[in-house]
This record gives C-alpha cells, structure tokens and sequence, in this order.
C-alpha cells in the first residue's frame, strides 16, 4: 500500500477514515495467487471501529436536529436504526415469527393492510410493522393507525407518531394512501386486544367499516391479514373494570403474570407467531360506492370472514402455542 | 383578472407586518394612494418604512369613517394581535383583534367602492385535540372550542369575514391563515422563544411544527392585494419540524416540563409581565399544527420556502445564546472517535 493512496482528509483519527479497500485477488495462470490471502483476524477490529463511528455519527445528528420527519411525525431514521433493530429481536428470537404470502401486499403503491387485533398491548401492530419491513422485497414502511387514546397519552403519543402511526380518521387515512403509502389498520380496536384470552381468535366487531370507505375513496387495495401468536402473548383472563375505569382506559387486564409480578409481568409469553397475508381485494372500480353504506358494509365482512378464516388455518399449521 | 385597486388601507401599520405590507404596497407602481391605519404611532424603528404611505392615526371606529371617505377598493386587515400587551394585558388585546375587526368590516361593508377583502387570519383556527387529523385542510373544522384566547378570536374574526362574504358577494374576500411567521429579522414571541439559551418544552410531547418566512407571507399578502384569489388560504412552508428538532438545530438546550407546571409557570410569568407564553403557545406544543398548502400554490402560483429553509433563516442570525452548535457536536465526536481509537490501539 503505497502513501499516495491515503488522502489528506482520510488520515487515522478522522471520524470518516476508512481503512481502503484490499485489491480483488486476482487468479494467476488460473492457478491461486501465492501466498492466499489468509482470513483476515483484524477486519473484526474495523467492524467495532465503523460500529463506533456509525453510532457516534448517528448521535450527532440526532443532537444536531439533523434528520427529516414526516408531516405526520413519522422518522425514518430512528426507526430503521434504533426502533426496528430492538422489536425485530422480539420478532426473530422472541415469537420466531413466519411470514406466508408476503407477495400478496403490493410492491409500490398504497395498499391498506387490514388485520385482527390481540394481545392486551398493541404487540401485533409493531410485529407487522417489523415483517413488512423485513420480508417484503421493498422493504416497505406500514403507517398505522391507531385510537385517539394513544395520541392522548404523553410520551405513547411521540413513540407512536415517530414510528409512523397516526389517528384512526378518514382525513389521515385518504392521505397516506393517496400518497402511495401502507397502511395498517385494526377495525376491531380495543374490543380485540382487550379480550379474555377464552375468546381468543374470535375475531371482533368491525366497527363502521370507515377503513372500507377511506379504501374505496382511494381506489386502494385491501390486503386481509391473519396474525396468529399474539392471543397468547398476555392472555387476559379477567378484566376489572372499576380500576380501568378510574385510570380512563378501556380494559384493565388480570394476566398470569401481570399485576402479581410486577414488572415481570410485563415481559411477554413466548408463543409462536405465524403472520399471513391475504389476496389483495381490488377497490378501484368501486370508487363511487365509497358512501354507499351497503357496499362498504358488505366489503367490510368479506375482509371479516377472509381474516376468519385464515385464522383458523394457520392454527391448524400450529398445534402447540408454544412450539418452535 | 382585475385591475389592481387604486386606493388600499391597511390597519395595524404600528406593528412589524402592518409596516412592511404597507411599504411594499405602497412602494407598488400599480397602486396609486396606500393608507395606513392605526390607534397607535409606529415605532422609530418602522418609521422609516412607511415615508410612502399616508397615516391616519385613529381607533377603530374613527377608522371606520376613514375608510368609507377614502372611498377604499381595498382593505388589509393586519390589526391583529397574537400574544396580549405587558401593559395592557388580554382585554385589550380582544378589544383591538375581535371589536376592531368588527368594525373594520362594518366598514368595509358599508363602502361601495370596496372591491377586495384580506384578513389576517392564522392556523390557529383549527383548535387543538387529540382526534385532530395529523395535516389541516382548509376545510377542517375545529372539534373544539380552543382555550387560547388568540385561538378563539382567531375563530370569531373568522366568523366574521363569513357574515361579510354573505352580505357583499360580490367584493373578493381573502382570508390568510398563516403559520407562525419567523425571519432573520421579526421578533415575535416564538422567535423569543427560541432565542433563549434554555428553552421549555412540555414534558412526553413533541409537537410537529411549521414556520413561514415573513418575506413569503408579505408576498402572499401582496399577491391577494394585487390579484384576485377569494377564499381561505393556508400559508406555511412545507415540511415540518419537531419542536424537539428545532431546539436542537437551534442549538438550544430543552428543558421538558409537565404540562401542568409548564401552564402554572407561563400563567405566574404573564403575572410578572415576564414572558408571554400563554395557553396558545402551550396547546401548540402539546398538539402540533401542520397544514396543507396545496390550495395555496394552486391558486396563487407561489410556493413558500420551505420550514426547514425559514428555520434556517432565523437561526443564522440567532447564533449567539446557542450552546450545542452542529460544529461543536462534530467536534466533540471526532475527539470522543479519536480517544476510543487511542484506548483500543494502546490495548
């Protein structure tokens, strides 16, 4: 390595220095350059050192206030690099999730992603969030829409909207998907994650089908989702309504775990997680029926009776909650 | 397209804003005779924008006869004030913003010659609630009654321009609703805000903001003077910024407090005349306020620098106070890379 090769701004102790790049081993006489190049041992330092480096950058620009945020509060930038890497070990080593039918969400474009809700906190809505980022071959953001309740609550409403959630409301919804985004709603809200564990994987009301009628306005596909895993994860199985009503929140869940151990309490059950997504439902050609309350109502069950179902397969596919 | 109005008055030329749209008006070939109307003298510091324009020192009923003798074809009402003055606190302030306006447009109603219409409004019109959707569309409604008091004149002057719009249809009424204005230059009570070394903010909220540069906004309003766009326009830059974010970029230090001590605080201060943080700016940080302006640039065939673009305006010439600047940072982590290195190299 000869000195010209370093430029002046590249020396040691820079916070860009790079190591340069070795040549490409290059085959002489088709035979191996002599010596081989042995296993380097030392890239392994230059690893920590670039990890150092990313980390420090990333903290500079983090104090410096230099990142971009969405109009709707989402932030790109410390979900991939710090949001996601944290959840996607609950998703990987945690609950092992499996991913089936992936190609079914739409590869550019908007599509309305709709699925059941379980799981006495809303886990499921952020695994999805992490397998959509992390099978789908774009590497697509799911926007969710949560209850205004989230929105209430300090500190919960910031983490909410910098992952890219924002409120269940049409104005909202009719904007991300006019703007070609994926979006992830729960139509059963809290009536599903605030069931007993008894009622598990029976799917919910639907409340007014109002995520029908945003789809329809937007001519946006209906991808169904069926998660199955999240029952278990905090299986609720009394609900004291007194105390969840002097805290203001809907349900206030008795678990085997929670309150009894405290904190504890809160790490969840490690069930097997099995996530699939449905044959997209074409909207385009229904447009003008985004008022007629017929058609959203009907369409609203279809995606119902789809959710239902593949439920129901995917537990045959998984006889042992708990299993590997 | 019409023909630009001869005669255009301006209320509120003793502010920063009154002042320039009046001199840019005023120094306009188009315009034959600029008319500044105010209760109060300009400050020497604005004297010397309005050399062209004539001023008629007058409250807002004496006004109201000037406007109708000048035989006015347009009217910009900019007598509008967003924080309540130290010496002569909130009533004051509703008496100039909602009975000024009235009689502003009781005037305005009853001059024949009037052609055009534009009130300064704000963004504050949309409230603040929790099932507020994330971006404002002209058409939002608010969901609730703010409890700012600029908020809630903001609606009633609005209210107002509605009932004018039903009795003279025919006179092109423009209302602005603009984001909080911010340049190198204007001080307003958000511009003090992040001019302090240590900057409060509200405890687990962060709220997404938006600026307009002033010179963006004097351009609007210069637009609805000269053109003629009726109906309610957001204007804002695009683009948003946390308030987090902009304290950072700022390079302030943010001092998080819960909501309730934060409006105990401001109240004690607006006691003491201290600081006017009031319950407008608190609301703002809790909830955040982003609108869309697509309506705006249609229509006016302007777009606004963007948020980020006005922000950076502002902090180039509020450098000093600020504690935590971008070169700083670098530093502080190329010397923090170089020790690790040093440490792990000696090892």
């Amino acid at each position: 390595m000869s000195q010209d090769e370093y430029r002046g701004d590249m020396l040691p102790g820079q916070a860009d220095f790079r190591l340069p790049e070795p040549p490409p081993v290059q085959r002489v006489n088709g035979r191996r350059p002599i010596p081989e190049k042995p296993p380097t041992v030392e890239t392994d330092a230059d690893v920590w050192d670039q990890r150092v480096a990313d980390t420090l950058a990333f903290l500079r620009r983090r104090l410096a206030g230099q990142y971009e945020v969405d109009e709707f509060g989402f932030d790109p930038e410390l979900v991939d690099t710090f949001f996601h890497p944290l959840l996607k070990i609950l998703y990987r080593d945690w609950f092992r999730t499996e991913v089936f039918g992936i190609e079914n969400v739409p590869s550019d474009g908007s599509g309305l992603v709709v699925g059941n809700h379980s799981g006495t906190i809303a886990l499921d809505a952020l695994m999805l969030t992490v397998a959509l980022r992390d099978k789908h071959p774009n590497e697509r953001h799911l926007r969710l829409l949560g209850a205004d309740l989230v929105f209430r609550m300090p500190v919960m409403s910031e983490l909410a909207r910098a992952v890219g959630a924002t409120v269940a409301c049409n104005p909202d919804a009719e904007r991300l998907m006019n703007s070609g985004h994926l979006v992830g709603v729960f139509p059963e809200g809290f009536k599903g994650i605030g069931k007993k564990f008894s009622d598990r994987y029976k799917l919910q009301r639907f409340g007014r089908g109002g995520f029908v009628s945003a789809a329809l306005r937007t001519g946006t596909p209906i991808v169904p989702v069926a998660i199955v895993g999240a029952e278990e994860i905090y299986p609720i199985l009394a609900d004291l309504k007194p105390l969840a009503r002097l805290l203001g929140v809907p349900y206030f869940p008795v678990t085997p775990t929670f309150p009894w151990l405290g904190p504890l309490g809160l790490v969840p059950l490690p069930s097997k997680w099995l996530i699939e997504f449905c044959p997209p439902i074409p909207t385009a050609h229904l447009t003008e029926y985004a008022d007629d309350p017929l058609v959203v109502y009907n369409l609203a069950d279809q995606v119902r009776e789809t959710i239902q179902a593949t439920l129901h397969e995917l537990l045959e596919k998984r006889p042992d909650p708990f299993g590997p | 397209m019409t023909a630009a109005p001869s005669v255009v008055v301006v209320t509120g030329v003793s502010r920063y804003i009154g002042a320039r749209v009046a001199a840019r008006l005023a120094a306009d070939p188009r315009i034959d005779r600029v008319v500044g109307l105010d209760p109060h003298d300009p400050p020497v510091g604005l004297l010397g924008l309005l050399d062209g324009v004539e001023r008629i020192r007058a409250d807002a009923r004496a006004a109201t006869e000037a406007i109708v003798d000048l035989g006015a074809e347009a009217v910009v009402h900019l007598a509008i004030t967003s924080v309540p003055d130290a010496q002569q606190g909130r009533a004051a302030m509703k008496e100039q913003n909602v009975i000024g306006t009235m009689q502003v447009l009781a005037a305005a109603q009853g001059t024949s010659t009037l052609r055009k219409l534009v009130v300064r409004s704000s963004t504050a019109a949309y409230g603040a609630s929790f099932r507020d959707p994330a971006v404002f569309t002209e058409d939002t409604e608010p969901r609730a009654v703010p409890r700012g008091s600029f908020a809630r004149d903001i609606l009633d002057i609005e209210g107002y321009v509605r009932g004018f719009r039903r009795r003279r249809p025919e006179v092109a009424a423009t209302v602005l609703r603009f984001a909080p204005m911010i340049s190198s230059s204007a001080e307003t009570s958000l511009t003090r805000y992040f001019s302090q070394p240590v900057v409060p903010t509200v405890l687990g909220r962060d709220a997404r903001l938006q600026f307009v540069h002033v010179e963006d906004a004097l351009e609007v309003l210069h637009r609805s003077v000269i053109e003629d766009h009726p109906g309610t326009f957001n204007v804002a830059g695009s683009g948003i910024l946390m308030l987090s974010q902009a304290v950072r970029r700022a390079g302030r230090i943010s001092l998080p407090v819960p909501e309730p001590a934060l409006s105990t605080g401001a109240a004690l201060l607006r006691h003491f005349g201290v600081e006017q943080i009031g319950l407008d700016q608190i609301d703002l940080f809790v909830h955040g306020r982003v609108v869309d302006t697509t309506r705006l640039i249609d229509e006016f065939g302007f777009t606004p620098r963007t948020t980020l673009a006005a922000f950076e305006d502002f902090i180039q010439a509020h450098a000093e106070g600020s504690t935590l600047t971008a070169d700083r940072l670098a530093a502080a982590e190329n010397a923090i890379l170089d020790g690790i290195r040093k440490v792990r190299a000696t090892s």
